[in-house]
């Protein structure tokens, strides 16, 4: 499988390759006569990049919440986000499929692992950026910790909670394409089919897919941010 | 148990130390790209930024770029240049993590200079500085704290992602993954993972205590600046 078997050698491997005399860089008839196969690589990329997103906002918000209420864990949570976020892709995918197998799970955790920083970092930036009166305020009516958090706080955040989610799931949307070195890559399959068959047609429309999918999903979520925050919108105009 | 059993052992064998498919020279590999890609990106960014935030033009391109680059996978980058066959190994590594590379320090310099505060840059033109004087004597060390987080945002990213370039044919330490899933060697594959994350870490953790040292006037209690536009791979 994958690049196996065909041995790379240092600079060797593809001159046993012969290269077809038509390898254009861009093909509309490649992106019409594989339209299915396009398709159903997109629909795992964006079930990949949800599922992920999703699972990573719910871990991601308490964190920054536990790490904004305890000063002490602060240190602690950043410090950890940010070790999970150094660790390149593929290292970290090799690892999981050791234990998790050529399965969707081994992908998802990874891209739920490089998600937290970004989302934890954001919600803290927002948590941080509550101003103190409006704190006092909230106490000063009676509201205990819980109401202060779910209706002050969370609220105020949510700007900059919705910048980090817009963040992590653009950079989710690039990184789903490693996963095809464990066979579940979404569009990234067919970035690893067209390595093996150096057809540069289905790598382009793979890649341009990936971008096109980024530039929609960012601005769903611009519209979604606008949607749960009127009062910016409101402020700004 | 035995998956963590064979990697030690696979990671204590004397044998995988040597030659040119040993880990030293593998890590050697990987240092030369990086360093050559980070380098070339710093020459060409570092002054086009500068330049920029000094201006005070073309922050909305400075930006952009960032954000661009974010949503480019770089396997695909990768990949693409790898289909020119002059391309294949070392050379379209370097060419696609060089592409990769740019954006953070871009961005980080152009952002750097254009937060110096303008009463500072004020009083630096009312003494009588102008051009690069000023850009070398107030703002480049007024915008250092930034400009460094750039390059080490840079740096972290293509030391990462150099892992990547073994499956186009480069060398580095990402060779023991690719060849490990080649060879349905799992010892070698989680050993190759190993020595590739704990470079990442070692460099992220040199490169930070390397900054905190340069900067010493960086503001304490804000967030750490940098990861503008990372990437990763």
């Amino acid at each position: 499988m994958l690049c196996g078997g065909r041995g790379f050698g240092r600079g060797g491997g593809h001159a046993t390759v012969p290269f077809v005399a038509a390898n254009p860089w861009f093909s509309w008839s490649y992106i019409t006569q594989h339209a299915s196969e396009l398709l159903s690589a997109t629909r795992q990329h964006v079930a990949l990049t949800v599922w992920s997103v999703l699972v990573a906002t719910c871990i991601a918000v308490p964190m920054a919440v536990v790490a904004r209420r305890w000063g002490w864990s602060r240190g602690t949570i950043l410090t950890g986000v940010g070790i999970l976020y150094t660790i390149p892709s593929l290292a970290l995918i090799s690892v999981l499929q050791a234990y998790f197998g050529l399965r969707p799970i081994t992908v998802e955790i990874a891209l739920v692992g490089y998600a937290l920083l970004i989302i934890v970092r954001n919600t803290l930036i927002g948590l941080d950026g509550v101003p103190a009166e409006v704190r006092e305020a909230a106490l000063g009516m009676g509201f205990g910790p819980t109401r202060l958090l779910t209706r002050v706080e969370i609220p105020l955040a949510l700007p900059s909670i919705m910048a980090g989610i817009r963040v992590a799931t653009v950079s989710t949307i690039a990184l789903v394409t490693v996963g095809a070195i464990v066979g579940n890559g979404g569009l990234g399959g067919l970035i690893l089919e067209g390595l093996n068959n150096l057809y540069r047609a289905e790598i382009m429309a793979a890649a341009l897919g990936c971008v096109l999918l980024a530039f929609i999903a960012d601005l769903l979520l611009l519209g979604l941010q606008r949607l749960v925050t009127p009062w910016t919108r409101r402020r700004a105009g | 148990m035995n998956t963590i059993l064979g990697t030690w052992h696979w990671l204590t064998t004397a044998e995988h130390y040597r030659g040119t498919a040993g880990v030293p020279h593998r890590l050697l590999e990987h240092a030369v790209i990086s360093g050559i890609a980070v380098g070339l990106a710093v020459l060409i960014a570092l002054p086009l930024g500068l330049w920029l935030g000094h201006v005070g033009h073309g922050g909305a391109v400075a930006i952009n770029v960032s954000n661009i680059g974010r949503a480019i996978p770089t396997f695909a980058i990768l990949v693409l240049l790898a289909t020119v066959p002059s391309l294949f190994g070392d050379a379209g590594a370097v060419l696609a993590l060089l592409v990769f590379a740019i954006p953070p320090i871009l961005t980080n310099a152009y952002v750097g200079m254009r937060e110096v505060d303008p009463d500072v840059r004020e009083a630096a033109v009312g003494m009588g500085m102008a051009g690069i004087t000023l850009v070398r004597r107030v703002e480049l060390p007024l915008a250092l704290p930034l400009v460094a987080a750039g390059v080490r945002t840079a740096t972290v990213q293509v030391v990462a992602t150099a892992t990547l370039a073994a499956y186009v044919g480069a060398g580095g330490l990402g060779r023991f993954i690719a060849d490990g899933f080649g060879l349905q060697d799992t010892p070698m594959i989680l050993s190759g993972a190993i020595l590739v994350a704990l470079l990442a870490l070692v460099t992220e953790i040199g490169l930070g205590r390397l900054e905190v040292g340069l900067t010493p006037g960086r503001r304490r209690g804000s967030p750490p600046p940098g990861d503008a536009g990372q990437v990763r791979g």
